[in-house]
C-alpha cells in the first residue's frame, strides 16, 4: 500500500530510507524518522484501535504521550510489550505491532457489538449489577474479559541498566524554553543534565512555525545546538522520559536505547539535582461533543506535528473546531501544504486576531459555532455544526452538515504539570487562561515556558534564561507569579440539550471510555469529591492518567456542581508520568542477581558428592546427599543413622560468628544475653538466648570466651548480619560508654561440624596438637591448635545430640579441611550429611530451633529459661518485658514434646493442640505443633509443640486437630533421644 | 528518595540508610526499678508530630555509623544532622505546606 497521505516534501524524515513494518497483520512502508503512528497515518490507516469498554473504533487523536486511542502490542514472543502508544514508538525496519483489546483486528472486532450495549452500561455498572450474592462470584469472569494487551509469557531476553547521575541543574524538556534555561545555567558554570523524550532537541521548534527571537525556528535551534556542543558541562539525555519527581529533587527518567545489538534495551536514570527546571510544555484539550471519538477527529496540535515532523497530511478535507487561536496556525500550515481546509468553527464570538489572515487565505471561518455530531462508517465523513451561545449551548434550528474526512479540535491548553504535582507543588486555576497552572513550589526549582502557562515564545525564552541563571545560583522560588496572557474562553463541552439530544456519546476520557453522561450521572448519585468522581467513572484512571481528559472532566463537573473549577480541584498526579516497563525497574537484579547467594568454601566437594542444594536465607546449603535413585526420606534416614552409629560431617560455615572484644566485652554481653556471662571461663562455651527489648526470643547460639576480653558470639545463619547491626545500634546509641568492638567474622572462618560417636577418632587423625581426651577437652569447651601451618579452632559442642566438634579454619582452607576429614574418616565410614538430617536429629534431642519452635509471642520462660533468668542478677535486653503481667501469666504456651498415642502417626506441623474432650472445630486451641519428624533413630514420630501450661501437663493425653481430623497424642519431655545426655559427654 | 548528609561520608541517597525511628528515648532501668507503665511507655509510645521529628539513622551501606537528624514530617526537609550523643537541637518553626 502506498503512502497516500505522505506530503511530497517537508518533515524530519528520510525519504531515501524506507522501512517496512506490519500492523494488525498488514504490511506497510514508512521512513526513518517516522513513529509507528505517523507511518500509519501516512498509509491512510484510520481505525487504529478499539475503545476499552465498548470496543468502538478509534483512530489516532494525538502525537505524543497523551494518545489515548492507539495502544499496541509491540512484537511477539519474549520481547513483546503491551499497551505502548503508537505515537511513542520510533519506527524501525521489520516492526510488528497489533492493536490491543480487539479480535481479530481493530478494523473488524468481534466485540464491536458491545457499543450497542452502551445505554445499559453506565458509570458504576459493575457495582450496581454484579451484587447478588457477591461481587466475588462474577469477578473472575469480568477480570478475564477486561484489560488491554497481554504481558509476555517468556523470560525477557534483554538487559536493562540503571544509572545514577547528579547535577546542579536538571532541565526536563528540550523545547525552546528548556534549551534557553539549560544553556543559561551552564554558562554560569552549573553542571546541567538536559532530559528530553525525543531523539532530537527542539521540542515544539520541530514542528511549530514562526520566528524565535527574530530567527527562523530551525536557525535558532541550530545555534542552540552548537552552543550546547561547546558547553562541556551540559549532558544531554535524549529518548529519555522523566517520569517521577520525588523528594529532595530526585528525578527518575527512562532512556530507550536502539533495538538490537548487545547494548541494554533501556536505562533507568536516577538523577539528583540541586535544582530542577521543568520545561515540560503543554497538552492540548480535545472538545467534548457527541461522537467526538470517531476516527478522523484529532487534536489540532497533533496534526501540526504530523505535518512538519513527519511530512504526513492528516486528510484531504479538513474541518477545524476550536475555542482558541492556536488552531488557526494549524489551518494555515495545512493550507500551505496543499490541504483543503473547509471550515474553521470557532465557538467564541468577536474578532480573533488570526481572523484576518484566514480571510486572506480564503479559509471560511464561522464564529459562535461548534460541532454537535459526526458521521462516517470506518472514519469521519461528515461533521454537524450548530451555532452556540456563550455557555456552549447549541441553538435549535442552526444545524448543518459539512463533508470532511478530518476534524481537528482544540479546546485550549493545559500546562503539563504532572511532574510538578508529583514534586508536591500546588496548582491554581487561572481564570484568565482557563487552565490549572503551577502555583506554589515544594522543592528547589523553576518552571518555564508553556509548563508555566507562558504561551508567548520570545517572552518564555527570555524568562527561561533568567530561570536558568537563578537555578545555577540556587535561588529558591516559593511561588510563581501569574503570567500575563490573553483571556481564554472555556468550552468544557458542547451542550446539546437545547437541540433535544444528550451527552451519552460525548466522550471525556477516550482511554477509559467514559462520557459526559457518566459524570452527570455520578453527580445525580450524589458524588461530590473529584477523587470519587474519578474512581466511580474511571475518568483519568487509565495508563495515560487522564492527560487529555482530567481538566475537561473538572470543567464539566464545575458546571454540574455549580462550583468554580478551582473549587472542584484536581486529582493528584502520581508517578509514573508515562508507563515504565518492569524490566527497567528491575534492572540487573533478575535471575541469579535478584539476590546474590553466598557460596560455601567447600562447594565443589558438595557438588562432587551429589548434594541437593537448597536456599537457606542468604546461602545455598546442602540439604542432604542422595545416592543414586534414593528418595529424600530414605537419604535422611540413612544419614541420621550413620551419624548416630558412626560419624558424619556437615558444612556449618554459614553459622553467624561475631567477634566481641574490649575491656567491657563481658559487661556488654551480660546485657545482651539472657544467660549469665560473667561466670564463663576462658576456653569455655555456653549456649544462650538473646531477646529483643520486647522480650521475644530473637536468636540463640553458642558463646565462646577465647581470652579475657575476647568472645565469639555464635548466631543462627539467617540472623548473622542483623545481630551484628543490632549490637552496633546498642553500642552506638545506648551504651556509648562501653569500650567494646563488634565485628562479623562469619565468612572469615569456614566451619565443619563433625558429629557421631566416632568423631573423636576422626579428629585425632588430623594432627591439630589439641588434647582431645574427654577430661582435657570436655563438652562445652573450645581449644586452639594448628594443622600444619593452618590455625584451627575446635569447639566441642553438639546440635545433633552426639559427641560433636565444630572445627574452624580460615575460609580459604574450608575445602581442604572438608576433604581431610572425609579422608581421615573413610575407614570409619564417615558420611557427609545435610541440614535436613541435622533438623531431624535436633528434634529427636529436643534442641530448640528459633523461628520454628518460637514465634513472635515466645518469651524465654516459655522455652525453659525461667530458672536461668531467676538466677541472674543483672538487667539485660528484654528482661523487663518478661516480668510484665503478660509474661507472668500461668497459662502461657510452653515448649514440650508430643508423641502420637498410636506410636505411628506423624503429627502435622501447625496442627492445633486441643484437649482430649474436644469435639467440634469451634473450640479453644491450646497451642500447636512446631517441629515434627519420623525419627529414624527411635523408629517412631517425634514432635515439639507450644502448649498452654505444657510443662505441668507432662503425661496428659491431648489431641492434634488438623484439617478436620483429630489425632490422639501425649504431652512428653522435649528430649526423646538420650535424655541423660550421656552421648554428649562420651 | 531523601538525600541525607551523613556526618562521616557526606550526602548520600536514602537507600544507603536505615531509619531507627525517634531518637532521644532514655532506656529506663534496671529492670527491678521500672514500673509496667514506664516500661510500656519506653517500649511502645512514640511521637508522631506534624513538623520537626528528631530521629536516628544508620548509614548501613556506608560507614555503619548511627547519627541523629531533624526531619520535617510534611516537607521531608532534613535540617540538622548531629551526633548520637548530642542534645536535641533547636529547629526554628517552618511554614507547613500540605
Amino acid at each position: 500500500m502506498s503512502q497516500a497521505f505522505r506530503s511530497s516534501q517537508g518533515g524530519r524524515i528520510d525519504r531515501s530510507r524506507p522501512l517496512r513494518f506490519r500492523f494488525d497483520g498488514r504490511e506497510y512502508t514508512g521512513y526513518v524518522g517516522d513513529t509507528l503512528a505517523s507511518a500509519l497515518l501516512a498509509n491512510g490507516v484510520r481505525v487504529t484501535g478499539r475503545s476499552f469498554k465498548y470496543h468502538r473504533p478509534r483512530g489516532l487523536m494525538a502525537a505524543g504521550f497523551e494518545e489515548a486511542n492507539t495502544l499496541v502490542q509491540l512484537e511477539s514472543g519474549a520481547r513483546t510489550q503491551p499497551n505502548l502508544r503508537a505515537t511513542q514508538i520510533e519506527l524501525y525496519d521489520g516492526l510488528e505491532a497489533r492493536a490491543v483489546n480487539c479480535w481479530p483486528n481493530a478494523r473488524h472486532d468481534v466485540f464491536g457489538f458491545f457499543q450497542l450495549l452502551k445505554p445499559f452500561w453506565p458509570a458504576g455498572f459493575y457495582y450496581k449489577t454484579f451484587m447478588a450474592p457477591s461481587w466475588h462470584l462474577y469477578e473472575p469472569a469480568i477480570r478475564h474479559g477486561a484489560g488491554l494487551g497481554v504481558s509476555p509469557k517468556l523470560a525477557d531476553p534483554d538487559v536493562y541498566d540503571k544509572c545514577h547521575a547528579q547535577a546542579d541543574v536538571i532541565v526536563v524538556g528540550a523545547g525552546p524554553s528548556g534549551l534557553a534555561a539549560a544553556i543559561a545555567a551552564a554558562r554560569d558554570g552549573a553542571s546541567v543534565v538536559l532530559v528530553d523524550d525525543k531523539p532530537a532537541l527542539g521540542g515544539s521548534l520541530q514542528y511549530e512555525p514562526g520566528l524565535v527571537e527574530g530567527l527562523p525556528a530551525a536557525d535558532w535551534l541550530k545555534a542552540r545546538e552548537d552552543e550546547i556542543r561547546s558547553l562541556p558541562n551540559i549532558r544531554v539525555l535524549g529518548c529519555t522520559t522523566a517520569f517521577g519527581y520525588y523528594d529532595h529533587n530526585h528525578l527518575l527518567a527512562n532512556e530507550l536505547l536502539p533495538a538490537g545489538g548487545t547494548s541494554p534495551r533501556q536505562r533507568l536514570w536516577k538523577i539528583r539535582g540541586r535544582q530542577i527546571v521543568l520545561a515540560t510544555g503543554a497538552l492540548e484539550r480535545p472538545l467534548v461533543f457527541p461522537n467526538n471519538d470517531r476516527p478522523g477527529v484529532m487534536l489540532a496540535g497533533a496534526a501540526l506535528q504530523y505535518l512538519h515532523r513527519h511530512g504526513v497530511l492528516p486528510g484531504r478535507r479538513v474541518a477545524i473546531a476550536t475555542n482558541n487561536d492556536s488552531a488557526y496556525a494549524v489551518a494555515f500550515e495545512l493550507r500551505k501544504a496543499g490541504v483543503e481546509v473547509v471550515q474553521i468553527a470557532d465557538s467564541r464570538g468577536g474578532q480573533p486576531a488570526p481572523l484576518a489572515q484566514a480571510q486572506v487565505l480564503g479559509i471560511p471561518v464561522t464564529m459562535t459555532c461548534a460541532p454537535t455530531d459526526t458521521r462516517g462508517r470506518s472514519g469521519l465523513q461528515r461533521v454537524e455544526l450548530h451555532d452556540v451561545n456563550g455557555q456552549g449551548q447549541a441553538q435549535p434550528g442552526t444545524g448543518r452538515w459539512l463533508d470532511a474526512d478530518v476534524l481537528l479540535v482544540s479546546g485550549g491548553w493545559n500546562p503539563t504539570v504532572h511532574l510538578f504535582s508529583q514534586s508536591g507543588g500546588a496548582l491554581r486555576f487561572d481564570d484568565q487562561q482557563q487552565a490549572f497552572v503551577p502555583h506554589r513550589l515544594a522543592q528547589a526549582g523553576h518552571l518555564v515556558g508553556a509548563a508555566a502557562g507562558q504561551a508567548e515564545r520570545d517572552i518564555a525564552v527570555e524568562a527561561a534564561r533568567v530561570a536558568g541563571r537563578d537555578a545555577a545560583a540556587n535561588r529558591i522560588v516559593r511561588e510563581l507569579a501569574p503570567v500575563a496572557s490573553t483571556a481564554q474562553a472555556a468550552l468544557w463541552s458542547v451542550n446539546v440539550e437545547a437541540i433535544g439530544r444528550g451527552p451519552s456519546k460525548s466522550w471525556v476520557d477516550f482511554a477509559s471510555d467514559s462520557t459526559e453522561s457518566d459524570l452527570r450521572l455520578s453527580a445525580r448519585e450524589n458524588f461530590v469529591s473529584v477523587e470519587h468522581f474519578k474512581r466511580y467513572t474511571t475518568t483519568g484512571m487509565m495508563t495515560d492518567q487522564g492527560k487529555t481528559s482530567n481538566v475537561n472532566a473538572i470543567g464539566i463537573l464545575s458546571g454540574v456542581l455549580g462550583k468554580a473549577p478551582g473549587e472542584v480541584g484536581t486529582t493528584r498526579f502520581r508517578p509514573p508520568f508515562n508507563p515504565v516497563t518492569f524490566g527497567a525497574i528491575a534492572g540487573r537484579n533478575v535471575g541469579a542477581y535478584y539476590r546474590p547467594l553466598r557460596q560455601l568454601a567447600a562447594q565443589e566437594a558438595h557438588d562432587a558428592a551429589g548434594a541437593k542444594m537448597e536456599d537457606y536465607g542468604a546461602w545455598m546449603r546442602p540439604a542432604f546427599y542422595p545416592q543414586a535413585g534414593e528418595q529424600e526420606s530414605a537419604t535422611i534416614h540413612r544419614e541420621v543413622l550413620a551419624v548416630r552409629s558412626g560419624v558424619g560431617i556437615l558444612d556449618y560455615s554459614p553459622l553467624g560468628k561475631i567477634l566481641v572484644q574490649g575491656p567491657d566485652a563481658a559487661e556488654f554481653l551480660t546485657r545482651v544475653y539472657v544467660n549469665n556471662v560473667r561466670t564463663l571461663k576462658v576456653g569455655a562455651c555456653r549456649y544462650g538466648l538473646m531477646l529483643g527489648e520486647d522480650g521475644i526470643v530473637k536468636d540463640d547460639g553458642v558463646l565462646t570466651r577465647w581470652s579475657e576480653n575476647s568472645y565469639l558470639v555464635g548466631t543462627t545463619s539467617g540472623q548473622a548480619d542483623r545481630i551484628v547491626e543490632w549490637m552496633e545500634e546498642w553500642l552506638q546509641c545506648e551504651w556509648v560508654d562501653l569500650d567494646v568492638t563488634v565485628e562479623s567474622v562469619t565468612t572469615q572462618w569456614a566451619v565443619v561440624m563433625l558429629a557421631g560417636p566416632k568423631a573423636r577418632e576422626v579428629l585425632s587423625r588430623l594432627d591439630s596438637g589439641i588434647d582431645l581426651a574427654a577430661a582435657a577437652f570436655p563438652h562445652m569447651s573450645a581449644r586452639e591448635g594448628r594443622i600444619g601451618d593452618v590455625p584451627v579452632r575446635v569447639a566441642r559442642v553438639s546440635f545433633t545430640g552426639e559427641l560433636g566438634y565444630e572445627i574452624s579454619v580460615p575460609w580459604q582452607y574450608g575445602l581442604s579441611l572438608w576433604n581431610a576429614l572425609l579422608e581421615a574418616g573413610k575407614p570409619l565410614g564417615i558420611i557427609p550429611f545435610g541440614i535436613e538430617s541435622l533438623m531431624v536429629m535436633r528434634t529427636e534431642k529436643g534442641f530448640l530451633h528459633v523461628g520454628s519452635d518460637t514465634d513472635g509471642l515466645t518469651l524465654p520462660q516459655d522455652v525453659g529459661f525461667g530458672a536461668i533468668i531467676d538466677k541472674k542478677p543483672e538487667d539485660f535486653i528484654g528482661r523487663r518485658t518478661t516480668m510484665t503481667p503478660d509474661g507472668r501469666r500461668t497459662d502461657r504456651r510452653q515448649l514440650v514434646g508430643l508423641a502420637p498415642v498410636d506410636g505411628a502417626s506423624l503429627l502435622p506441623v501447625g496442627g492445633h493442640v486441643v484437649d482430649a474432650a474436644f469435639k467440634a472445630a469451634s473450640g479453644h486451641t491450646q497451642g500447636w505443633v512446631t517441629s515434627s519428624f519420623m525419627s529414624p533413630t527411635l523408629g517412631r514420630p517425634v514432635a515439639l509443640a507450644l502448649v498452654e501450661r505444657g510443662r505441668e501437663r507432662l503425661g496428659e493425653q491431648v489431641q492434634v486437630f488438623d484439617g478436620g481430623k483429630l489425632l490422639p497424642a501425649k504431652i512428653v519431655s522435649m528430649t526423646a533421644y538420650d535424655p541423660e545426655g550421656e552421648r554428649l559427654r562420651m | 528518595m531523601l538525600k541525607i548528609d551523613c556526618p562521616f561520608c557526606g550526602p548520600r541517597d536514602e537507600a544507603e540508610f536505615r531509619c531507627g525511628g525517634e531518637s532521644h528515648i532514655q532506656r529506663p532501668g534496671p529492670h527491678d526499678a521500672v514500673s509496667d507503665a514506664q516500661w510500656a511507655d519506653y517500649l511502645y509510645m512514640r511521637q508522631n508530630p506534624l513538623g520537626w521529628h528528631f530521629e536516628r539513622w544508620l548509614h548501613a551501606a556506608g560507614c555503619r555509623q548511627w547519627f541523629n537528624l531533624a526531619r520535617h514530617t510534611v516537607t521531608h526537609e532534613v535540617r540538622v544532622v548531629y551526633a548520637m550523643t548530642a542534645p536535641k537541637p533547636q529547629v526554628e518553626a517552618t511554614e507547613v505546606r500540605s
